[in-house]
């Protein structure tokens, strides 16, 4: 089964972005209120800080559906909270490394320093990674483990075992 | 009264499980004389049939450990599931897929080969690989299928309860059958461990910086590791922040980090990216180069944060990019 039959060529990336509320988030909303054209496939969660962002969250967006996902916060020095945003950097860090050792292709998770004042970066980004994941494909996760779920049937999945043994 | 009747299975696993119920010493005695063990392939000589003769239901608790990666484990678990009141996962394969379930970072293929031909130790010249059904002049033989996904006990069948652990303290499994016995159960679902952290009855607690801040983290081999200080503000991996209380923080009393096999607490969903999370926040940088230098230091991402829990992770697996899906 190839992705692309699955896929179609009319894939549309679903991109869940966690937006800092003090700088990003009110970048986004700039960006809103002037009129801005960007890809509508980023979903906006709000976060008072990207240090909020536990990491549980990018991986159950990436589980439940996403096919990436963005962080955005305050640029390094200008957190709300001092700190957030260098807890955020360190944690997205670690995060990538799980996730290239976990076959998680590197587009796919992005972190981005964005002031209020930035509505064209919010443009830039979004549009930027929306073309970045749709040439990537889907990702399906959850697909994916229900296919792996229902490995029960053994016709199936025993022609499956006969090809990955010849290779 | 006729007693409770018990059974013990073993899947994916390393039998550290079934050592762990003979732990109980003396105490299994009293075990022994409470209930009816009716089955327990690694120490009595009852078959499957026996198991399918009975009536649903007839078995007040069954005890499986080892995680699920073959169809024949995956009948056998459904057909305890059938036949007993009550399951209990015993042991982390079971609870959170285990060590056995760090094969999801392979596929099957990949596994089969290198276990019946790439391993130094086979010689296997011609490549014969263990196949499903094999046809001999008396007939069809047949195997059981290897799954390319191990799996934990509740993503196989319904769970009662869980007993963490690799393997569960012994005090742990006393105190779990005592209150099957005595129909004193909590809430279903329910792990049957303290819901704090390790560090809470840590030996070594009082040395632990409110924040410790690392410059650099070092694998066990790499230091002398102090015998009486906190083990992570040492620069080791230590996740007791992260990992649920229950063993006597055993490893740290041997002087090593602890690596989690009890699984997280009751709020955490991926224990994996909780602790990553823990880690990652306690590097004392703000340069993100340097942030990056002190991070590679963190060896194999995957076996040191999932090291007993990647089936239950919310990727559950290693993913192959498009091709090789499904
Ligand atoms: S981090 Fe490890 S060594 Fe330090 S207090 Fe917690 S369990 Fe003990
Ligand atoms: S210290 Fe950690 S790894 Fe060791 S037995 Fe306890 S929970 Fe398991
Ligand atoms: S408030 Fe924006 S990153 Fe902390």
């Amino acid at each position: 089964m190839s992705d692309k039959n699955v896929a179609g060529s009319d894939f549309e990336p679903r991109i869940v972005a966690f937006f800092c509320n003090w700088c990003t988030y009110t970048a986004a909303d700039l960006a809103g209120t002037a009129r801005m054209v960007y890809a509508p496939n980023a979903r906006v969660v709000r976060i008072m800080c990207s240090g909020r962002l536990d990491p549980q969250f990018v991986l159950a967006a990436l589980r439940k559906g996403a096919d990436g996902v963005l962080i955005g916060g305050c640029h390094p020095g200008d957190c709300h909270y001092q700190e957030g945003n260098y807890k955020a950097l360190r944690r997205f860090t670690l995060l990538k490394t799980l996730l290239a050792a976990m076959g998680i292709e590197e587009e796919r998770v992005r972190l981005e320093w964005i002031a209020a004042s930035e509505g064209d970066k919010v443009q830039r980004v979004i549009n930027e990674m929306t073309e970045q994941v749709r040439k990537l494909g889907p990702l399906r996760l959850e697909q994916i483990h229900q296919i792996e779920g229902s490995h029960h049937s053994a016709a199936q999945v025993g022609k499956h075992a006969v090809m990955e043994g010849a290779v | 009264m006729s007693k409770p009747k018990v059974a013990f299975y073993w899947c994916a696993s390393c039998g550290g499980c079934e050592e762990a119920v003979v732990d109980l010493h003396e105490d299994i005695l009293g075990v022994v004389s409470a209930v009816d063990i009716v089955f327990w392939p690694v120490a009595l000589d009852f078959k499957r049939s026996d198991v399918e003769a009975m009536k649903d239901k007839e078995v007040a608790v069954a005890f499986i450990n080892g995680a699920i990666r073959s169809s024949e484990q995956h009948e056998m678990v459904e057909l305890l599931r059938r036949k007993a009141q009550l399951v209990v996962a015993f042991g982390s394969c079971a609870h959170l897929g285990g060590i056995p379930g760090l094969a999801n970072v392979f596929d099957r293929g990949a596994i089969v080969n290198q276990a019946c031909v790439n391993a130094v130790s086979v010689v296997n010249d011609q490549k014969v690989l263990p196949s499903e059904e094999t046809t001999v002049p008396e007939g069809k033989l047949t195997l059981p299928l290897l799954w390319n996904t191990v799996k934990s006990l509740d993503q196989t069948i319904d769970v009662d309860y869980y007993l963490p652990g690799c393997p569960p303290p012994v005090n742990l499994i006393g105190e779990a059958v005592g209150a099957i016995l005595k129909g004193e159960l909590p809430a279903k679902g329910t792990v049957l461990a303290p819901d704090i952290a390790l560090c809470d009855d840590c030996v070594r607690r009082d040395t632990k910086p409110e924040k410790p801040a690392l410059k650099e983290f070092f694998r066990p081999h790499q230091v002398k590791a102090d015998p009486e200080k906190c083990l992570l503000a040492q620069g080791l991996l230590c996740l007791g922040p992260v990992t649920r209380k229950g063993c006597g923080s055993v490893c740290v009393k041997a002087n090593m980090p602890c690596t989690g096999c009890m699984g997280p607490t009751s709020n955490v969903v991926d224990y994996g990216a909780k602790a990553l999370s823990a880690i990652a926040s306690l590097v004392d940088s703000n340069d993100d180069k340097e942030i990056a230098a002190i991070i590679s230091k963190v060896a194999d991402p995957v076996g040191t944060f999932y090291r007993y829990s990647l089936p239950a992770s919310l990727l559950h697996r290693r993913y192959n990019g498009s091709t090789e899906r499904g």
